[in-house]
């Protein structure tokens, strides 16, 4: 930066301040129009910051409906989803990165391809499939198709992510006593750090932001996650802004911890060898 | 302590033999140098040894036991790489203690020998540091550091000066070798350059095309080269090969090259005889040939007046590229010869140092 031209370095910040706008905008409007008393919400002509602050809002997202409920289904149903399949497309990756056997690069083909079929084209066999094991209504019945879903994108991030670490790192553990698995865990995982992160900050935020199968597998508030469950405050004639802004104002925060954490994560793992090459 | 015994070992990949029906002797706490030019199996004959790739067919023993379907933790064997492969997000002392953890050793055990390998490789103020805080040469003493603690039965070494420079190379050449020397470790040491091996090894391996060409000490090899190919690969500048022709005369044997002829030393004659009257490739080193000047006792009957066509002082002896006739001969004459480029100089071979190879297996004939 320091070298650069003004106009340069202020078309820069003019640029990355376009983008803040054009990427925060909604998520701030969201946020005021949360902290808005119904009479200033259709109030014109519109304000932009609230001119009397009120938690009221707030306060009927947790009355209206079980919204503490909601956030722990999600927050379950994503962090075990988010686990079990990093632990699964670790496993799946490793087998990917580092073994040779028959059909490897078709079955990765074929995993791209079943990642790109649109969720809404199986949701009725779905259903059925859920039913019949007797999963419907339960979490085991939303982890299942989320892992599932997920999958194919998550072993195809670590598989590169395992195929840049260096074979011998690998040889080494194994001479110096770790079983295939081990170097996995102990060596493997630890360097793929980043790739890990990312794949969990991918899946983590599908999951709990995913609708459909949420709404079609779930029919009583105990299993209920965030998604379904902002939808049930919009009343038959009503749509109340203000209450829905505050709901979905709660249900980005853990999106957005989880991702600054990541980031850090991330950006310090890659930055890790940058010392001395 | 143990001896390393491949019997009939081969390892095909798709469509290479790495390693050809190799049968090798590896003593016990003998320091032996792997050594063949680039693609002739060293690295993947070390890697079967290490149980990091499987045999095709053959057996592998460590000391008494076969090995072949050991899992590589279990051989009791230490590899230093030629990258090093140190773990990154460990520091130095995990990386030495990782083995010994692996293997429940008690903490204070670890403690000790990782302590005392780091002083004895003088990288005990390195402990503490990750692997991308060290030097090159550091690394490579972190990597032997990490063998050593393991106390193996083997140590398997590829290629692990080849990323020094030259300075170092050198200096961490000598080390390894007195390292070896104390612990009395049984280790195989993979290297494409012959100058490593001769100075390290005890005994020395060459391959070729994943076949073994000869086991000898150092000075055997340089003396005593079974074939074509191995006196060619020892020694710098290689030695000479000249297409000749072995010739009854006066009762003796000459060497017939065409542009000269000189008489075959008499106590080698009895080992010629079949050869007589047939083609053979005559081999001479060029430390082998003097300029006449500077050699006061040789025999002048194997004088030769050669074209000086370059003309490279080292300091210690000048390096003389000369012709004669269609032959290219190198010769390493005394640093204060006055052979000039362009001119004629008269230098004097030392026949009784002569080799002679078959033109057809390439065998050693004296
Ligand atoms: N994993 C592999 N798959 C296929 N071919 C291989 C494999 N490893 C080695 N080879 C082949 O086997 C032969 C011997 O290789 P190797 O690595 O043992 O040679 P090297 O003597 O160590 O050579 P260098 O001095 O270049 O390291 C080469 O022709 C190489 O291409
Ligand atoms: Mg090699």
């Amino acid at each position: 930066m320091a070298g650069r031209a003004p106009v340069l370095r202020v078309g820069h910040w003019l640029l990355v301040g376009v983008v803040l706008v054009w990427s925060l905008a909604p998520y701030l409007w969201t946020l005021a129009t949360s902290f808005k008393t119904e009479r200033e919400l259709y109030q014109f002509p519109v304000t932009y910051w609230p001119h009397a602050p009120t938690i009221v809002n707030y306060v009927a997202v947790f009355t209206q409906n079980p919204f503490g409920r909601f956030l722990l289904n999600s927050a379950l149903v994503t962090v075990i989803s988010t686990v079990a399949c990093l632990f699964i497309a670790a496993l799946a990756a490793y087998a990917f990165a580092r073994l040779r056997f028959r059909g490897r690069e078709a079955l990765l083909v074929g995993l791209l391809i079943v990642a790109m079929i649109p969720l809404i084209t199986v949701i009725v066999p779905l259903y059925i499939l859920v039913r019949n094991l007797g999963l419907l209504n339960s979490y085991a019945g939303l982890v299942a198709p989320y892992v599932t879903y997920a999958l194919p994108v998550a072993i195809f991030i670590l598989t590169a992510f395992f195929r840049e670490i260096p074979q011998e790192l690998e040889e080494a553990a194994l001479i110096d006593g770790c079983t295939r698995l081990n170097t996995l865990w102990r060596i493997i995982a630890p360097l793929a750090a980043p790739g890990l992160i990312t794949a969990g900050i991918i899946v983590f935020v599908y999951t709990w932001n995913e609708f459909l199968v949420a709404l079609t597998l779930t029919s009583t508030n105990e299993v209920r996650t965030i998604t379904v469950g902002i939808a049930l405050y919009r009343g038959e004639f009503t749509f109340p802004w203000g209450v829905i802004s505050a709901a979905v104002t709660l249900a980005t925060i853990p999106i957005m911890v989880l991702i600054l954490l990541g980031q850090r994560l991330v950006i310090r793992g890659l930055t890790a060898g940058a010392v001395k090459g | 302590m143990a001896r390393v015994y491949l019997e009939g070992v081969t390892k095909k990949f798709a469509n290479v033999t790495a390693v050809n029906d190799v049968t090798l002797e590896i003593p016990d706490r003998q320091f032996t140098v792997l050594v063949g030019p680039s693609g002739c199996g060293k690295t993947t004959a070390l890697r079967l040894i290490a149980g990091l790739e499987e045999a095709t067919s053959g057996s592998i023993y460590i000391g008494e036991r076969r090995v072949n379907d050991v899992a590589p933790k279990d051989r009791d064997i230490a590899m230093v790489f030629q990258n090093y492969a140190l773990y990154p997000h460990m520091s130095v002392y995990d990386n030495m203690a990782f083995g010994l953890r692996l293997r429940r050793y008690p903490r204070a055990e670890i403690d000790r020998r990782v302590k005392e390998a780091a002083a004895l490789l003088g990288i005990g103020g390195l402990l503490d540091r990750k692997p991308k805080q060290l030097s090159g040469g550091q690394r490579q003493r972190v990597a032997l550091g990490r063998a050593i603690v393991r106390e193996p039965q083997v140590f398997l070494m590829d290629e692990p000066l080849s990323n020094l420079d030259a300075k170092l190379r050198v200096q961490t050449r000598a080390e390894i070798k007195k390292l070896q020397a104390r612990l009395q470790t049984t280790t195989v040491y993979v290297t494409h350059d012959q100058v490593e091996a001769m100075t390290m090894g005890d005994r020395i391996v060459v391959m070729r095309d994943g076949v073994v060409q000869q086991v000898d000490s150092p000075l055997n090899l340089y003396e005593k080269p079974a074939n074509l190919f191995v006196a060619g690969f020892i020694g710098s500048p290689a030695m000479n090969f000249i297409e000749a022709r072995l010739a009854r005369r006066n009762g003796g044997v000459v060497l017939d090259a065409g542009s000269f002829a000189m008489e075959v030393p008499a106590d080698l004659v009895p080992h010629v005889q079949e050869w007589v009257g047939r083609q053979v490739i005559f081999g001479i080193r060029p430390e082998d040939i003097q300029d006449r000047a500077y050699a006061r006792d040789a025999n002048h009957a194997w004088a030769l007046r050669a074209m000086v066509e370059v003309h490279e002082p080292l300091g210690s002896d000048v390096i003389l590229y000369l012709s004669s006739g269609d032959h290219s001969i190198v010769a390493r004459v005394d640093a204060h010869s006055q052979a000039r480029m362009g001119q004629e100089a008269e230098v004097v071979f030392n026949l009784r140092k002569m080799h002679l190879f078959d033109p057809q297996t390439h065998a050693a004939i004296v």
